[in-house]
């Protein structure tokens, strides 16, 4: 099993996305050659104008989608901690999807069987949607580097003013 | 692929809903529209003109209203996914009125598989058409009258309990036949000129609620990407840097500095207090977060919000255009107030830029005694008072009191008030004026004149040419309106495949690229001459529609002010107007570059060499009677 801090997952900085849903057509295309945003692995949510961000698997520790999957469908994947969908054994009863606090599992409208994102594996240049967002919102981080950058905006907010002052770092 | 692609871009069916018998049929995409009208307005005319008869009354349920989405709509084209027009006789010009708003409902309607929905006849209740997919119902919208645009958007999504729903809805200013009213979907994006909203209030159409789940194609995918990436690129270039940072409000400043910012009803063209409303200040003090519309690679929805004072809490999205007409247009310095109107504006459904001009308009008449304290309601309508402008926009909205009046725009309003008001309505074919002055813009007072939705930037955006110094904007020579033509072409183009306007920047070649465009997308190689018969088609179009509602060169006209008041301000502009020879100079300069009869009226051999031969007949009409 991986470390924790070696685990990375796509993350949006939700000062940066704008919703644009950029990243869901990419997705949708580069897994299947479809413009259609219900086939994207990552999904954008916009609750009033101010927030909005776009959200995909983290990649769990101990991920519930995979316990709560009474059919055995789901598997973490030993080598990057994606979720592994077992077509064959989904039926798309749901359960994961109701496990996951993300909502980063979702049913295929059309395949009937669960699907999530698998951080492109087999694009060598890594995960489209980073690398299409306009705004340079996603990342492909660590649950440990996120903590690092939210304790450093953190400090930075404590200390705006004298931040102002100081020589550029 | 589940669904059998008939047309690559299209979706290749159009939606007919008759709301009087509750009936709904659908007919395929004619596939020669769609190659000679692309999609969005160009599209929408025709089908409005072939579903309507001459001289139809705007709130007549036999007026139809059509929506409609583009061939890019639905793809990731950067700004291009996310547009749809509606298209309808208009209660404001009694001529065409298109209207288009971005965001994520028109790429929702191509999901759902539609080029077009053509709405019939009226409702007898309130009611909302639910399309999903290929089911499409007609359900009782009784509960959601009188509601806002933004609240009848939440409650449709909650009963139908699917989040992901888009929604365009009208608000009370719709539902009341306030003449000025929009059609908001997403909450800040208004279909929001010639009063397209109030057409569908007429129908006692409160909303439309899409969900689409079918794939979008187009012809050459990959290429097609690549051509998307390239324009990623472009899209982080200065083309487009403004409305990455300060937004359409930098104009503010800018359009100051030359005076030739329309200010106080058209009282001044330049605003002492501008520094207070500018977009720097806005930016610095109230955009709280920039977002972007559905494939967009620029954003530019500056989302500014009201922390402290009277108007804390008001939210809105802020543009130059309703900035300029709820701020120094009114005589108003206060970014708070302007922002607090801009919601009311959404909260009612109203189009914030006739809206802020109406109110100029109600401050002149009280500054001229023409509308006294008592007409008003009691309302102190000085120029600058914010609470005026305030309570103006709750009256409209509502159609109460003198609301009742100025609810029907400047043009109508002032004919009702009389007493000379008809001097302070500034509007062009019933469409109230945008921010900027014609008097010393005179390539782009000619493009305002003969718009074909009325006062309008957003059909040429010939103020560039003068704003920029390519021509000198004090005098108007011969010549410049084949400028104007060629720029109203691109933008038909634009507005038909929809794509936003804000991109226009982006195009090196703009008819080499959109050619390009709509060749990867449809797979139907098209020249870029091609394209710019198209967008010269679009423009006869409209105008054969305006010919066949009685327009003609009497309504290509400008202000009152415009024409009979010079510029009194100190400055770049003082001095300026234009004069009764300079404007027939620009109309036979311009229907001459257009191969028109001096009326205005496009020739038959000008529509048959637009391949447009089935509508010789109105213009013969026409022209004999001329
Ligand atoms: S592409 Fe980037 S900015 Fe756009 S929605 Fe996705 S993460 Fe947000
Ligand atoms: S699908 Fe949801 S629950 Fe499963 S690993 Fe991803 S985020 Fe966690
Ligand atoms: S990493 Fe790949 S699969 Fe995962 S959301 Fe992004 S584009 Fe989709």
């Amino acid at each position: 099993m991986v470390k924790i801090h070696e685990r990375k997952f796509v993350s949006a900085d939700p000062d940066k996305c704008v919703g644009c849903q950029v990243c869901e057509y990419i997705c949708a295309w580069t897994k299947e050659k479809a413009f259609n945003p219900l086939k994207s692995r990552i999904r954008v949510v916009r609750l009033n104008p101010l927030v909005n961000i776009s959200i995909t698997c983290r990649l769990c520790e101990d991920p519930p989608c995979v316990a709560a999957c009474p059919r055995d469908a789901l598997t973490q994947s030993e080598e990057n901690g994606t979720i592994i969908v077992d077509e064959d054994k989904c039926n798309g009863c749901g359960w994961c999807i109701e496990a996951c606090d993300y909502g980063a599992i979702s049913l295929h409208p059309e395949k009937k069987v669960v699907f999530v994102c698998d951080l492109c594996k087999d694009k060598p240049d890594g995960p489209q949607c980073v690398k299409w967002c306009p705004e340079e919102a996603l990342d492909l981080v660590t649950a440990d580097v996120l903590a690092q950058k939210a304790r450093i905006t953190a400090t930075k907010k404590l200390f705006q003013e004298a931040l102002k002052v100081a020589p550029p770092a | 692929m589940w669904r059998k692609v008939a047309l690559y871009g299209y979706a290749g069916k159009i939606l007919h809903v008759d709301l009087t018998t509750g009936k709904t049929y659908t007919e395929p995409l004619n596939e020669d529209y769609a190659k000679k009208y692309i999609g969005g307005i160009g599209l929408g005319m025709r089908l409005w003109l072939d579903n309507s008869k001459a001289g139809v009354d705007p709130f007549s349920p036999e007026n139809p209203l059509v929506l409609t989405t583009g061939p890019t709509s639905g793809t990731v084209w950067p700004t291009g996914g996310n547009g749809h027009a509606f298209v309808s006789k208009s209660p404001q010009s009694y001529g065409i009125g298109e209207s288009k708003s971005h965001g994520s409902f028109g790429t929702e309607l191509k999901r759902a598989g539609y080029d077009a929905v053509v709405f019939h006849g009226k409702a007898e209740k309130p009611v909302y058409v639910w399309i999903d997919d290929d089911s499409v119902q007609i359900l009782d919208a009784s509960h959601l009258w009188g509601k806002s645009p933004a609240e009848t958007e939440d409650i449709i999504k909650e009963e139908l309990g699917d989040y992901y729903i888009r929604v365009a809805a009208i608000g009370p200013a719709g539902e009341k036949l306030v003449r000025i009213a929009c059609i908001i979907n997403e909450k800040t994006r208004a279909a929001g000129r010639c009063g397209m909203g109030a057409v569908m209030g007429s129908k006692n159409l409160k909303a439309i609620a899409v969900r689409g789940t079918h794939d979008v194609t187009v012809a050459k995918p990959d290429e097609f990407l690549e051509f998307v990436k390239e324009f990623h690129e472009r899209m982080k270039g200065p083309a487009t840097k403004k409305y990455r940072t300060l937004g359409t409000p930098e104009n503010v400043l800018v359009h100051n500095a030359l005076h030739c910012m329309p200010t106080r009803n058209y009282n001044n063209a330049h605003f002492e207090a501008a520094e207070k409303v500018s977009g720097e200040y806005l930016n610095e003090r109230y955009v709280a977060k920039i977002i972007g519309c559905s494939s967009c690679a620029m954003r530019c929805e500056h989302i500014c919000v009201v922390t402290e004072g009277p108007y804390k809490g008001a939210m809105a999205r802020v543009e130059y255009e309703p900035l300029w007409a709820l701020g120094p247009y009114c005589g108003i310095d206060r970014l708070d107030a302007i922002i607090k109107g801009s919601e009311l504006c959404n909260y009612y459904g109203m189009d914030s830029i006739s809206a802020g001009v109406i109110v100029g308009f109600a401050m002149d008449c009280y500054e001229n005694g023409i509308l006294t304290q008592k007409d008003m309601d009691g309302i102190e309508a000085r120029f600058g008072n914010h609470e005026a402008l305030v309570k103006l926009l709750e009256k409209m909205g509502k159609r109460d009191g003198i609301g009742d009046i100025l609810a029907e725009g400047v043009k109508f309003a002032a004919e009702k008030i009389g007493k000379g008001a008809e001097k302070l309505a500034q509007h062009i074919k019933g469409v109230e004026v945008t921010g900027y002055d014609l008097r010393c813009l005179k390539t782009a007072a000619l493009g305002f004149a003969v718009s074909f939705r009325g006062a309008d930037h957003n059909r040429h955006g010939a103020y560039a040419f003068d704003v920029k110094g390519k021509f000198n904007r004090l005098k108007y020579e011969k010549g410049r309106a084949k400028a104007v033509k060629d720029i109203e072409d691109v933008y038909t183009i634009i507005d038909s495949l929809i794509i936003c306007k804000f991109s226009r920047g982006t195009y090196y070649k703009e008819f080499e690229d959109l050619a390009k465009l709509y060749t990867l997308v449809t797979g139907w190689e098209t020249t870029p001459e091609e394209m710019r018969l198209k967008g010269e088609r679009i423009n006869n179009l409209a105008r054969v529609i305006n010919v066949r509602e009685g327009l003609g060169r009497k309504d290509d006209h400008l202000p009152y002010k415009v024409m009979h008041m010079p510029i009194p301000d100190e400055g770049p502009s003082k001095g300026a107007y234009v004069t009764q020879e300079e404007l027939e100079m620009m109309l036979d300069d311009y229907y001459e570059a257009r191969g028109w009869t001096r009326d205005g009226i496009p020739t038959p051999e000008k529509l048959k060499a637009l391949g447009m031969d089935d509508l010789i007949p109105i213009v013969e009409a026409k022209i004999k009677k001329a």
